[in-house]
């Protein structure tokens, strides 16, 4: 258990936030990339068609494959970009539990249907 | 005793993976707060952060494991159709789910939020294991990020718990069956 003495106050970070802070907006969008692609596929027949790129699976080859493929690309390049800097970590947080939040509302059938 | 190579895979995927993945998820939320949030004992601190990185690799490996087995080796038996003029549906079971209305809900909301929703586990932990790596100890340093850790952990318990919920209800209405049978043992003769 947690006494106040062994547990510790915030000290000056040894490593800067921004590669951190790009894994975690990456993975939102990520999260939101395959979800809009779910959504896309469900409510058009061409897209789903495109989406299509290994048969047995269907559809859902093409949204998870490309998905991954925006992620790990955002990532590679916000890691690249903010690596050595100190970002407003708060309001980047915001915006990718939001995009997570968002990603797992529309993947949920009924409200896909609603919209 | 017997079992089909496709109820193998599947018991592999969901009891395997994806169960032990579970039970993993609130191993590492309760290890990540503990670890960043309070000083461990004197000389522990490099063997506890060892431990914490080997189980999140874990954790990650099982994670992508379980999505890549379901959705490329498991998936294609569920979807496949059958052949025109077929009766028995048991070897297709989105067919034999989507055959009667007190089980195609088990499709058109159970596999259909479970196919895509399950793959927001392995992004979000991988992304937790990357930075717990990353900063180690730092992250009690960096609140947001460590709040943001934390969420994005609870997150892929919580996709992860939506697509063991549906699969293994999904299974119970429509197990996957076919393949080679594997004899495990021979039952007694009454």
């Amino acid at each position: 258990m947690n006494t106040p003495e062994n547990v510790l106050s915030p000290a000056a970070p040894a490593i800067p936030n921004g590669s951190g802070v790009a894994a975690v907006l990456a993975a939102g969008i990520g999260c939101f990339v395959l979800a809009v692609l779910a959504f896309a596929g469900d409510k058009s027949l061409v897209i789903k068609n495109s989406l299509n790129i290994y048969k047995p699976t269907g559809p859902l080859s093409g949204v998870t494959t490309i998905a991954i493929l925006v992620w790990l690309c955002i990532w590679g390049f916000l890691e690249w970009r903010w690596r050595k800097q100190t970002v407003a970590a708060s309001r980047v947080h915001s915006i990718a539990l939001a995009l997570l939040v968002l990603s797992i509302l529309l993947t949920f059938p009924p409200i896909v249907d609603l919209l | 005793m017997e079992i089909t190579v496709r109820g193998l895979w599947t018991l592999l995927h969901g009891m395997g993976f994806g169960a032990l993945y579970l039970l993993a998820c609130s191993g590492a939320l309760v290890e990540l707060y503990r670890f960043t949030t309070s000083s461990p004992p004197l000389g522990t601190a490099a063997g506890q952060e060892r431990f914490l990185r080997i189980y999140l690799i874990a954790m990650v490996l099982l994670a992508w494991i379980a999505v890549l087995t379901g959705a490329y080796v498991i998936y294609p038996w569920y979807r496949a159709a059958p052949p025109l003029g077929t009766h028995d549906l048991s070897l297709f079971p989105q067919r034999l789910l989507q055959s009667s209305p007190a089980t195609s809900g088990w499709h058109s909301l159970g596999m259909e939020w479970k196919e895509h929703v399950a793959w927001f586990a392995p992004i979000s932990i991988t992304m937790a294991a990357f930075i717990f790596i990353r900063y180690g100890r730092d992250l009690k340093n960096h609140r947001s990020l460590r709040a943001a850790v934390l969420t994005f952990t609870a997150a892929s318990f919580v996709s992860a718990g939506i697509a063991g919920f549906f699969g293994a209800m999904i299974n119970k209405y429509a197990p996957i069956q076919g393949g080679h049978t594997i004899q495990l043992s021979q039952g007694e003769k009454k």
